[in-house]
């Protein structure tokens, strides 16, 4: 018995052994990713697309653990070990891989011309001269609804704000559900799923986020405020204790059929279609009056870039070229619903909630998350006090005049906008 | 000093024992690798700043940053006081309960003493992690249990979301603490209860010394050294706390900063958070000011208090 595993054993690494001289003769360009979930869908679906098209080329996607990533990253960087292609996280901590010389610039790369300026912004020099990742993905903001709660309740789908609190007060009326599933305990949901998800309305999605990069605009200005206003209003619709309710609480809230509407993120939708046994239906955040032009958060999520020191600098740019290509698009986004592509072309996806999701892209302007570019590099943190404050709107805390200049205090005591 | 001692009297004129060295040695080279080296070597990142990429010394520059500037003070000076909250809880609410029920282990009436004393001491030996997810579970105002249970009882009325509500989650978060830790003062009490000689007790009996009077006048007196240790011990661990905060709450410490404490402040200074990027030297700064808040504390202890602590040798 042992002799014979012995000699499947050898065997096994015999044939294991030639097989990887075979390939030595092509090019092996390995993925550095985070993505460890993604694994699958790479080695079944993404790879093999790509190597049928270019014989030749051998991709390996070889991810790490998330909390590892930026640390084992900068250690093989330094080392000279990295693979040849790496994933990107959005704007700082990739602008600094740049900086330091260890991400190739890709300004030039075909295919890049199939990205907008909103879906390129995370992965390019403050002055937007370089870029040097090509964007994969992004999530979208928005409500998710119980669709059968809302047929119950003879509710239509809110287009306007007035129409939003109405469909909320007759939910809350009815007493069956929670109007509105979101807690307050995690403090991010409060700010993600609250304030960025309703704000781009109010400050006119990238208008106002560019301004208040360059210093035009204040957190203290109404367009800023007017979204605190509108979470403080939601309070009452809130379950029982929200206050301790943390996101895995909310979540469930919602996919047990017990609460209505659910403030959302796109990635929430591959775990809902497993969980929820109701049908869902999802809106944009409401506008103001009907036929106002409404602003989405379509935040940049993951990106793909060049390592500088690759030895197979061509084979890469080509597999980038790919990875902007509606191809890549198509079977990434299908295979992730709730990650969409950052392509301009359309692309077919088969779910229906990410479907709806995405068309909002169509109807609506795209912005990101407005803390995320440059204004969360010093002390205090922007994005951490967003957190905070949102929270304290909600719970009372705060008035929504106190936390818009609490946040503009502390973002005035680092940050000098350019003149 | 003992062992030195001991031996100038016993023999004064024996050649150098290097086998003390010998074994002291493991012990002393990984005391000295992990723990004082460490610590010299935050003392020293400190004092210096990152500009552009490379360490620059600033002398006390992040200490007048620290105390000066209000971003970081405002927060400072909050740990600190959140911190001293949870320490007077302990002392007010652990402790006593602590000597109470080692009283009560010790009284030689009561029946499964050796259950109740595992059975308390067990949540001593619980992970961290464990212990934040169960009461907030237990606490949460959606599936926990604590609804449930005061329903039962009438309190339904009383019942808050207490981990969320800035007015009584440090307070709440202080006395998952006690519950979880209240088996070491316990401990360390009943085996003192336990080491006061059966004459003592006797002799009291004899001159009518019983019951409550005899508990006051003759065993606090005589565990009092422990009670002292006691308190030191829960010094240093309040002063160190991070994990429950850092479980329960998280890295922020919510709602509003209201339970954060020393810990978790140097920790999102030192590793960053989110989108915050990490500062090591601030880091080192708040970790050498807590370190300079427990020797202050220890010494206090050490030479104010201990030295005037009567021992009494039997």
């Amino acid at each position: 018995m042992k002799t014979k595993l012995l000699t499947a054993l050898l065997l096994g690494t015999s044939i294991l052994g030639t097989t990887g001289m075979a390939l030595a003769e092509d090019v092996t360009l390995n993925i550095e990713s985070w993505r460890g979930d993604d694994l699958t869908i790479w080695k079944d679906k993404l790879i093999p697309a790509f190597e049928a098209k270019n014989p030749g080329i051998k991709v390996v996607f070889a991810p790490s653990a998330p909390t590892e990533y930026d640390a084992a990253l900068g250690a093989k960087l330094a080392a000279g070990s990295a693979g040849d292609l790496i994933t990107c996280r959005p704007f700082d901590k990739s602008l600094e891989l740049f900086k330091k010389g260890n991400l190739a610039d890709l300004s030039s790369l075909p295919g890049m011309e199939n990205f907008s300026p909103v879906a390129k912004a995370a992965w390019q020099t403050d002055d937007g001269k370089s870029s040097f990742c090509v964007p994969m993905a992004s999530v979208i903001h928005g409500f998710i609804y119980n669709k059968d709660a809302f047929d119950k309740l003879g509710i239509k789908v809110p287009q306007t704000r007035d129409e939003f609190f109405a469909a909320l007060d007759k939910i809350k009326a009815d007493g069956t559900y929670i109007p509105m599933a979101m807690g307050t305990k995690d403090l991010w949901e409060a700010a993600t799923m609250g304030y960025q998800n309703v704000g781009p309305n109010y400050w006119k999605g990238e208008e106002g986020r560019q301004a208040l990069i360059k210093g035009e605009q204040k957190l203290t200005d109404p367009q800023w405020v007017e979204p605190f206003k509108e979470l403080a209003k939601w309070k009452p619709y809130l379950g029982d204790g929200f206050e301790a309710q943390t996101y895995p609480d909310s979540q469930n809230l919602f996919t047990l059929g017990r609460a209505a509407i659910y403030p959302a993120g796109s990635w929430e939708i591959g775990l809902f279609n497993t969980q929820a046994q109701f049908k869902m239906g999802a809106f944009p955040p409401p506008v103001e009056k009907a036929g106002d032009t409404c602003y989405i958060s379509d935040h940049t999520d993951i990106g793909m870039g060049l390592n500088a020191a690759s030895k197979h600098a061509e084979e890469a740019k080509k597999f980038l070229s790919w990875v902007a290509s509606p191809d890549f698009a198509t079977i990434y986004a299908n295979a992730l619903p709730g990650f969409f592509s950052l392509n301009s072309s359309p692309v077919k996806m088969e779910d229906p909630l990410a479907q709806e999701f995405v068309s909002w892209r169509g109807k609506c302007k795209s912005t990101i998350r407005s803390t995320y570019q440059i204004l969360s590099r010093g002390t205090p943190n922007l994005e951490n006090e967003t957190w905070v404050e949102s929270a304290n709107v909600i719970n009372g805390t705060d008035t929504p005049e106190a936390a818009a200049k609490k946040l503009q205090d502390g973002l005035d005591s680092w940050y000098k906008p350019a003149k | 000093m003992a062992t030195e001692l001991m031996a100038a009297e016993t023999r004064p004129k024996r050649a150098i024992r290097w086998h003390v060295g010998v074994f002291l040695a493991p012990a002393v080279l990984v005391y000295t690798a992990f723990m004082i080296l460490p610590l010299f070597g935050t003392l020293q990142l400190s004092l210096f700043r990152n500009i552009e990429q490379s360490q620059v010394f600033v002398g006390l520059g992040n200490f007048r940053t620290l105390f000066g500037d209000p971003n970081w003070s405002v927060n400072f000076w909050n740990a600190l006081r959140n911190n001293v909250w949870f320490f007077i809880i302990h002392m007010l609410v652990q402790n006593p309960i602590g000597v109470l029920l080692a009283a009560l282990l010790s009284s030689p009436r009561l029946r499964f003493t050796a259950f109740y004393r595992t059975a308390i001491f067990v949540p001593t030996i619980l992970s961290f992690v464990i212990v934040g997810f169960a009461w907030k579970l237990i606490l949460s105002p959606i599936w926990g249990v604590a609804p449930h249970l005061m329903d039962f009882v009438g309190l339904k009325s009383f019942f808050t979301p207490w981990l969320g509500k800035e007015q009584y989650a440090l307070t709440a978060l202080s006395l998952v603490s006690v519950w979880q830790f209240v088996g070491i003062p316990m401990m360390l009490i009943y085996a003192a209860l336990l080491s006061i000689p059966d004459e003592v007790i006797e002799a009291a009996e004899c001159d009518g010394v019983t019951g409550m009077a005899q508990f006051w006048k003759i065993k606090l007196p005589l565990i009092l050294p422990s009670i002292g240790i006691i308190s030191i011990l829960t010094f240093v661990g309040n002063f160190n706390a991070f994990d429950l905060i850092y479980t329960a709450q998280g890295a922020l410490a919510g709602p509003n900063y209201s339970t954060d404490i020393l810990g978790t402040f140097l920790y999102r200074a030192f590793f960053g958070f989110q989108l915050q990027v990490g500062d090591p030297n601030m880091g080192a700064t708040i970790a050498t000011i807590m370190f300079l808040i427990i020797l202050a504390g220890v010494c206090v202890y050490l030479f104010l208090v201990q030295t005037r602590l009567r021992r009494y040798q039997f």
